[in-house]
């Protein structure tokens, strides 16, 4: 056990080392270079400003993670159902695969301004479209992938037990587009949060970040803006890392590079 | 002797116009080992998914165990093994080799017992709860195994199930394939495209020719059984050898692997 930590430590040290680092040249080049507040402020700054405005900070950050969730949520629900018909019917794949592979190339955050007209701005909806519409695009794309990536043989194998589709959807096909739906699911969980934000910035709720990251820059708040920014940051490596922990857990039966190659 | 497998008239041409196997007779009795030998194109693979059931074919009839091919498959008559394991990576050993007992209902206990059984037959015993990137190549192999004769199959379809292992590993199982053939009484049809394999193996070797695919001999194997490494060196091994690969040049093809 107790040489498993030690290995755990070990492989950690470097990261931490250079986060360290990090932070230590960030304070002194603004202190030493006497850069000013509104460029870069210094992290002792920013952590200040964290401190003292902690209890809004997370309220901001939760309300727009809601918002990130949500749309994250409608997003891959609707891109799985949307892949489960196209993997399946493969008439209908090639006659809408263009067009999502066209679509996918929108830059979908030129719409946010539409969506807060479409919908009320200051509510949660008009983000979650938002980020809804930005994870849709990944998942879909990984899961019909995945769905199909399933080998000929394989499919031999289910017919010669002579079982049905659906028991050959949940016993093969699902298991094998697993890898790629988590992939996606790992790029939507960031796309969602993104999108959230940056629909706040053209209009949101003062309980959103993206609206105070915005009003807190022009007010010459800048380390508020920079805490907030923060704050946002823990929330989306916090959802990040929640969707590739859930990832391990499914997955598990997967040959992973530290357990690989030990036998 | 009943005959386990039945085909007569059997022919089968691809929707592009291909004509993969023209008029195939064959008869397999029971507990026979048949191996199906030809160069590739000569529809040795085909003829054996058209007896699984897995491709339909365009004229002729297929009856196994009596029934028709498609029955056959439904009261699971048949195991398959491919050249490639087929393992599902999300599954140990031992619930790759219960899949097919899982999808029949046999309840847990049984099921157990019998994986234990099957993991016996194929000396993996110990090796059930790893998984299958966890094994070789030739034990993934005999996994695959296991799981075709987990349910007690009265025919054993192999399509080139060696045919991905190197020669060294190749022999081993090929021994190991007659122990588990004579333990299990099934009747094996396997499909190779190694000369000395099928005639180690076989009670029969049906050589293919390709263009159209079609049977252009088929010879009894007469050595005695059980066979061992000095089977391989009986001389009327080498005459049997000789006598195959001279039916594949005569099937017109040059390029044949010894």
């Amino acid at each position: 056990m107790t040489v498993a930590v030690g290995r755990r430590v070990a492989d950690w040290a470097p990261a931490a080392v250079v986060l360290v680092a990090f932070f230590g040249l960030w304070e002194g080049i603004v202190k030493g270079f006497h850069i000013q507040r509104f460029l870069l402020p210094a992290p002792d700054a920013i952590w200040h400003a964290f401190r003292s405005n902690q209890p809004a900070l997370w309220h901001e950050g939760w309300f727009t993670f809601q918002e990130a969730l949500g749309g994250f949520a409608i997003g891959c629900g609707v891109a799985i159902v949307f892949a489960i018909v196209v993997a399946r019917w493969e008439g209908l794949g090639s006659a809408l695969m263009p067009y999502t592979i066209a679509a996918n190339a929108i830059p979908i955050i030129a719409f946010a301004p539409i969506t807060n007209a479409w919908f009320n701005p200051l509510n949660k909806t008009s983000k979650m479209v938002i980020a809804a519409v930005l994870c849709f695009f990944p998942v879909f794309v990984n899961v019909v992938r995945g769905l199909r990536s399933v080998k000929p043989e394989q499919l031999e194998l289910m017919r010669s037990y002579a079982v049905g589709e659906l028991t050959v959807f949940r016993l093969v096909r699902v298991p094998t587009a697993l890898p790629f739906f988590f992939t996606a699911l790992r790029v939507a969980s960031v796309l969602a949060m993104i999108g959230a934000i940056v629909g706040e910035y053209y209009g949101g709720s003062l309980d959103s970040l993206g609206a105070n990251i915005e009003q807190d820059a022009s007010l010459f708040q800048f380390e508020k803006a920079w805490a907030e920014i923060a704050i946002a940051c823990i929330f989306g490596i916090g959802f990040y890392l929640a969707v590739a922990l859930v990832e391990r857990f499914a997955t598990r039966w997967q040959p992973r590079m530290d357990t690989a190659g030990t036998s | 002797m009943t005959n386990v497998v039945e085909i007569q008239g059997v022919s089968k041409q691809f929707k592009g116009g291909t004509v993969a196997l023209q008029d195939i007779d064959l008869q397999i009795e029971q507990g026979e080992f048949v191996s199906l030998i030809g160069p590739s194109g000569c529809g040795k693979s085909t003829l054996l998914r058209i007896i699984g059931d897995l491709i339909e074919p365009s004229r002729g009839t297929v009856a196994v165990n009596g029934k028709s091919a498609r029955q056959a498959r439904r009261d699971h008559d048949y195991g398959i093994v491919f050249q490639d394991a087929v393992l599902y990576n999300w599954r140990t050993v031992a619930k790759n080799v219960a899949l097919p007992l899982e999808l029949a209902g046999w309840p847990r206990e049984r099921r157990q017992q019998r994986v234990e059984e099957m993991l016996d037959l194929v000396e993996l015993r110990g090796f059930g709860d790893h998984h299958p990137w966890q094994l070789s190549g030739g034990m993934q192999q005999r996994v695959s195994i296991a799981r075709a004769l987990s349910f007690e199959p009265a025919l054993l379809l192999m399509d080139e199930p060696f045919g991905a292992l190197d020669e060294m590993t190749r022999e081993r199982l090929n021994a190991e394939l007659l122990q588990i053939w004579e333990a299990s009484g099934a009747t094996i049809v396997f499909v190779t495209h190694s000369i000395a394999e099928a005639v180690f193996l076989s009670t029969r070797v049906v050589v293919m020719s390709p263009r159209p695919g079609r049977v252009s001999k088929v010879i009894p194997i007469e050595l005695a059984q059980p066979r061992t490494a000095e089977t391989r060196e009986d001389p009327r091994f080498f005459e049997l050898a000789t006598e195959v690969r001279e039916a594949l040049h005569f099937g017109g093809q040059v390029e044949v692997i010894a």
